[in-house]
């Protein structure tokens, strides 16, 4: 049994994360101010339950995504959702694989930096269906495990790892649109025999 | 990434299972020991890598002061011990 008095000083760190992930989540500030705080102030009523030593982080973010998927994703009806299976695997690495090497005296990490701007990466990310975009922000932004966003999106392991390659895949896509707009992708790949 | 060897093919397909860490010691080992003897393998692989760098670099926010100030007097407020 956690003691409320805790609650303030240790769950306070999180809010970064938590705002950047609302913020995706709502794609727009205020929304986002409001789902964090009153995933706070569900979480604060709730510290009770959480049992001390366990991760708190991942208790938070079950409260986020849930407070989410309760309160403001009714507000839009979705159309249906694709499953991107016509998208291949490895999409962008086959199209600009290489290219950030492109200029030998800088790291390839500043180079795909300058490839992908922030407002194209949120825009990438942000574009995709909530199935998917959920299950890749806890993964590949917050660092979650398979069995940790299991257990905070309720869903079992495979369905996890089943959206996070499509969500990938999908991501992938989205992201060379954005660099073919701005000219800085190469055309559609040589296919070879 | 056109001719694949089966060691090639094999690693690839854990290619998202070995970055997320979900591999356990054996399989783990195993696809460092290709990756250091592969070329074209480490370079996909560092790509992903390096993507997800430049993805989770890019969606991390400011947390604007006033939602700080905001979330830390409403729970302020619950904590006081109040009429019950």
């Amino acid at each position: 049994m956690a003691d409320p008095a805790h609650f303030t000083d240790l769950a306070m760190e999180h809010m970064p994360s938590l705002y950047s992930a609302a913020l995706r989540m709502t794609r727009n500030p205020a929304d986002a101010e409001d789902l964090v705080q009153e995933t706070y102030l569900r979480a604060f009523r709730g510290f009770g339950g959480f049992e001390e030593g366990t991760n708190l982080k991942a208790w938070l973010y079950r409260i986020l995504t849930n407070t989410f998927i309760n309160r403001y994703r009714a507000k839009k009806r979705r159309p249906e959702e694709t499953d991107f299976d016509d998208v291949e695997d490895f999409y962008l690495y086959k199209r600009m694989g290489g290219l950030e090497e492109a200029r030998q005296s800088r790291s390839a990490e500043d180079e795909l930096m300058d490839l992908f701007p922030e407002a194209e990466v949120k825009g990438a990310v942000e574009s995709l269906p909530e199935n998917f975009r959920l299950p890749v922000l806890l993964a590949d932004v917050e660092g979650f495990s398979y069995k940790e966003i299991a257990e905070i999106l309720d869903i079992p392991i495979g369905t996890v790892m089943s959206r996070l390659h499509r969500g990938r895949k999908a991501l992938q896509k989205a992201l060379y649109e954005f660099a073919a707009e701005r000219g800085l992708a190469p055309e559609e790949p040589a296919t070879s025999g | 990434m056109d001719e694949l060897k089966p060691d090639c093919a094999e690693s690839l397909k854990e290619l998202y299972a070995f970055l997320d860490g979900e591999l356990t010691g054996d399989r783990r080992t195993h696809i460092k020991a290709h990756l250091d003897e592969c070329l074209p393998c480490y370079e996909a692989f560092d790509f992903e890598a390096e993507l997800r760098i430049v993805v989770s670099t890019r969606c991390r926010e400011e947390v604007p002061e006033a939602l700080r100030a905001r979330v830390a007097d409403a729970l302020k407020k619950l904590g006081e011990p109040g009429p019950s």
